[in-house]
């Protein structure tokens, strides 16, 4: 059911603009209004999402030890897996945002007859997860062209490197067909797996299709249709200086593809697609491991009730007495014990 | 009681159920659940709600206005841990942690995987803080809180122990023992609570431990052990009790006093303690390491966890020495300072024998016994034969907590490597920071729960049963007293050959004492190789 939902909201998605291009002729709404509300969206949903955990205090230091701690000097200590400083807690959140470190120890089990369980190395959702990020981020950063002139150097280079395989022409993008197969494989994972897919809810399959949907009407874009590129500079240089115009002739494809795009944006702070800025507040990760060394202060912490060795002296002296254990009170000073 | 069934008729299906998991019902049988909390332990502290109930009763007697306690404590706790407000939202559900949680891979039930134990408490959070649940409803995975829903809760916030693999494996770290604690602190406010967690919070909030051992017992029991001891090898050991003035307090585990094999690993103990003439003392008032108040709630961890600090400033030490426990050391590593500190009465933890300072304890002023050793050994002070150990090839099982709590990994391998020459570690994926939980942690380790905890221990059990047949590994060693009440089930279960022993119980057996008599026999009573002749004139 989630499945077919979210494949439909991506269809209605790519139909609106269709509809809305070629019949209603809302070139300025998808060329104009639709970025810029997906962009303050973003922009707002974002930092609403972050502030408003970071309003909620770190009571406790609990990161989870990956490895052996500080502890007596010739104990070799695993600096990265279990910090004790913030620097090394930095290197541990680096390797975490950047190499995607606790995902790479994924193991898979299996159960054999005799209740008899192995367990081995599953390193390829990491390799997609890791494929997708980063082609997504190449992508974003070619996509500065667009939106620069002159256009810097390093996305110029980061073009060529990308087109290296000049196959055909305009050259094929190496990030392009990657992100497609890591996406595709996600999907793919996410129905074949039964564990995942019996957890998975439609806000799982959705942002997969749409980003599967970004990707083939970009790639459209490029390969197929042919959309005039110095028409869409145009487009995007008139909205990042806030002149904008829309040249006509653009082609509907680019506006299929731009207004998938500013869903994705829109979206983006009020999904699980937040798990990018989560990551860098989450107290298991981002703190060390060094609460015997140093203290840490909760702001809310409060007195509690607890039994005091005096009222349990009260309830056990004679017996205490009795057994030659020492008592702070002798029977004489207290008279009766107290029944609590 | 349920009855259990033998390994063989034991069904494991990790197949997914044809209903949705919103849509499929808790049942609770024989096996799968723990008694609830008596009225008479929840008055003793003050908690929620106590009645006389059960989870099979159609009406758990909640109290009227449940919901809304509940949602109000639901918010108040996302205000109050950010942990548990970003763990709600971040969630990718990719799958990672599913088959990392040793109930899920033993029982094969899907709210098993961390990742729906979490959901289980997310889809109401969705619901009620959430615009899109609002809306949306079950399409975006939101649901309203229902008595059934108090049920699934009740059922798998019992069914975790807390033990963070899961956590290791999250790509962002998502820990659902966080989860599954303010859960149960959740479940606590309207009264639903298991016994066997319920009764030694009770008493130890008034006794001193889990156990209820009263004062005068508790030095009755030790004075036992001194003539065990005495009886092995001749030395007479006089330990002190509450005494003012001591360099150091001890503080283990109540379960180290009570049964085998953790008695064992006492007489380790004192006799260490013993043999390097350290000047320390017991305490009746600060009987026990544990905190079963870690399985309630965050308050009545920090109540139980007070009177450590308490007693160490009444009597005037110096600094303290922890037993072995796991759950004891992820409370004193991650949360004893701040609940309960400054401990600025105390000094920075020195070995009065080897001059070594512990600087990685420089704030909590608490050392654990097993650091100690390992420096009393590294310094040379300790006459440690490992031959003594010859019958044993042992295994060692890292605790969940000072693993994933801690990362307290090698220094008990030291130890191990310095007492023992038989030493196998267990596969890779199954020991260090992945190591598997017993499956009886958290206060799941009652009689009533069998069933799930020979299913949850499975992975564990999995592990000793391949070491066992590989390299005739017949001793499973531990730094945990949980682990030694719940191994020997758990081994009689599932690898009946396998011993399980206290990491202190084997440095007794291998420590030369000055002035000791000749050594026939283990802490056990059991003959030491090559002693197997003399065995009838000891006795």
């Amino acid at each position: 059911m989630g499945i077919k939902f979210s494949l439909a909201a991506v269809v209605g998605l790519i139909l609106a603009a269709y509809i809305g291009v070629t019949g209603a002729g809302f070139y300025h709404f998808f060329g104009v209004t639709m970025p810029y509300l997906a962009i303050i969206l973003f922009l707002g949903g974002v930092a609403y999402r972050v502030l408003n955990w970071g309003r909620s205090p770190v009571p406790f230091r609990i990161p989870t030890t990956a490895g052996q701690q500080k502890s007596l000097p010739w104990v070799k200590h695993a600096k990265y897996d279990n910090p004790s400083t913030k620097g090394q807690t930095f290197v541990r959140m680096a390797l975490e945002v950047l190499l995607f470190r606790s995902l790479f120890r994924n193991t898979k089990f299996e159960a054999e007859e005799g209740h008899r369980l192995y367990y081995q190395q599953e390193k390829w959702l990491w390799l997609a997860a890791l494929t997708f990020h980063y082609c997504f981020l190449v992508i974003l950063l070619r996509h500065l062209r667009f939106f620069t002139l002159p256009v810097p150097s390093f996305v110029q280079g980061l073009d060529r490197l990308d087109g290296f395989f000049q196959v055909g022409l305009p050259g094929i993008y190496i990030t392009d067909g990657l992100f497609v197969l890591a996406v595709t494989y996600l999907i793919i994972r996410r129905l074949v797996i039964p564990q995942v897919r019996y957890i998975s809810l439609p806000q799982d399959y959705f942002p997969l299709f749409l980003l599967l949907a970004i990707a083939t009407t970009g790639i459209l874009t490029r390969y197929i249709y042919k959309v005039d590129l110095i028409k869409v500079k145009t487009l995007a240089m008139g909205l990042i200086s806030f002149h904008p115009v829309v040249p006509a002739g653009i082609g509907t494809i680019f506006f299929i593809h731009f207004f998938l795009v500013c869903t994705l944006f829109a979206y983006f702070p009020f999904s699980k697609l937040m798990h990018a800025g989560g990551i860098f507040l989450s107290p298991t990760r981002n703190l060390p491991n060094d609460n015997r060394i140093r203290r840490h202060v909760n702001p809310w912490n409060y007195p509690v009730k607890v039994h005091t060795y005096a009222q349990y002296e009260d309830h056990f002296r004679e017996k205490m007495v009795e057994a030659g254990l020492p008592v702070d009170k002798e029977l004489e000073e207290a008279p009766s014990a107290p029944a609590e | 009681m349920a009855k259990v069934p033998k390994p063989n008729e034991l069904e494991l299906e990790h197949g997914m159920p044809q209903t949705g998991w919103m849509d499929t019902p808790t049942i609770f049988r024989p096996g799968n659940f723990s008694y609830p909390g008596k009225a008479k332990n929840l008055k003793v502290v003050g908690l929620a709600n106590p009645r006389e109930w059960s989870p099979n009763d159609a009406d758990w007697k909640l109290p009227a206005d449940w919901k809304n306690i509940l949602l109000e404590g639901l918010r108040e706790r996302l205000d109050k841990y950010r942990t548990l407000k970003v763990y709600m939202d971040i969630c990718v559900r990719c799958g990672a942690c599913a088959d990392k949680c040793h109930f899920y891979l033993g029982s094969g039930d899907p709210k098993n995987m961390p990742v729906l134990r979490a959901e289980l408490l997310r889809s109401v959070y969705r619901k009620e803080f959430t615009l899109a649940g609002k809306i949306m409803g079950k399409m975006v995975g939101a649901r309203d809180l229902t008595e059934d829903v108090v049920k699934e809760w009740f059922m798998y916030f019992f069914q975790c122990t807390e033990c963070r693999r899961c956590s290791l494996f999250c790509p962002y770290g998502i820990d659902t023992a966080e989860f599954t604690i303010i859960g149960r602190e959740l479940l606590n406010l309207i009264g639903c609570n298991i016994d066997w967690i319920a009764g030694p919070v009770a008493n130890c909030y008034q006794t001193g431990n889990h156990l209820g051992i009263q004062p005068h017992a508790f030095k009755d029991m030790i004075d036992f052990f001194v003539d065990e001891i005495e009886a092995v090898n001749g030395i007479r050991i006089e330990p002190t009790f509450n005494r003012k003035g001591a360099e150091v307090l001890f503080v283990t585990p109540s379960g180290d006093v009570f049964a085998d094999p953790g008695t064992y690993t006492l007489m380790g103990y004192l006799m260490l303690f013993h043999e390097i003439g350290l000047d320390y003392t017991w305490s009746t008032y600060a009987s026990e390491g544990g905190n079963f108040g870690f399985f309630t709630s965050h308050e009545m961890m920090k109540r139980l966890n007070s009177k450590i600090y308490a007693e160490a400033k009444r009597l005037g030490v110096k600094y303290i020495i922890g037993g072995e426990c796991g759950h004891m050391w992820r409370v004193i590593n991650q949360y004893m300072d701040t609940v309960n500190g400054p401990a600025d009465f105390l000094e920075v933890p020195k070995s009065s024998i080897t001059g070594t300072t512990f600087h990685n304890a420089a704030s909590t002023k608490m050392i654990h016994l097993v650091e100690f050793t390992a420096d009393l050994i590294k310094n040379g002070k300790l006459k440690l034969d490992a031959t003594r150990n010859d019958h044993l090839k042992v295994t060692y099982h890292d605790s969940c907590n000072t693993a994933r709590g801690m990362g307290f990994l090698d220094e008990p391998r030291y130890v191990l490597n310095s007492v023992c020459n038989n030493f196998y570690e267990m596969p890779p994926n199954t020991i260090r920071e992945q190591t598997f939980c017993c499956g009886s942690g958290s206060g799941l380790n009652n009689d009533e729960f069998m069933e799930m905890r020979m299913r949850g221990g499975l992975p564990r059990a999995n592990a000793v049963r391949h070491v066992h047949e590989k390299f005739g590994v017949n001793a499973l060693s531990c730094i945990c007293a949980i682990d030694r009440a719940a191994l020997p089930t758990l081994m009689n279960y599932w690898v009946p050959d396998v011993t399980v022993y206290g990491l202190h119980e084997l440095v007794g057996n291998a420590l030369v004492m000055e002035g000791e008599t000749e050594r026939t026999t283990d802490l056990r009573g059991e003959p030491l190789p090559g002693m197997e002749d003399s065995e009838n004139e000891d006795i």
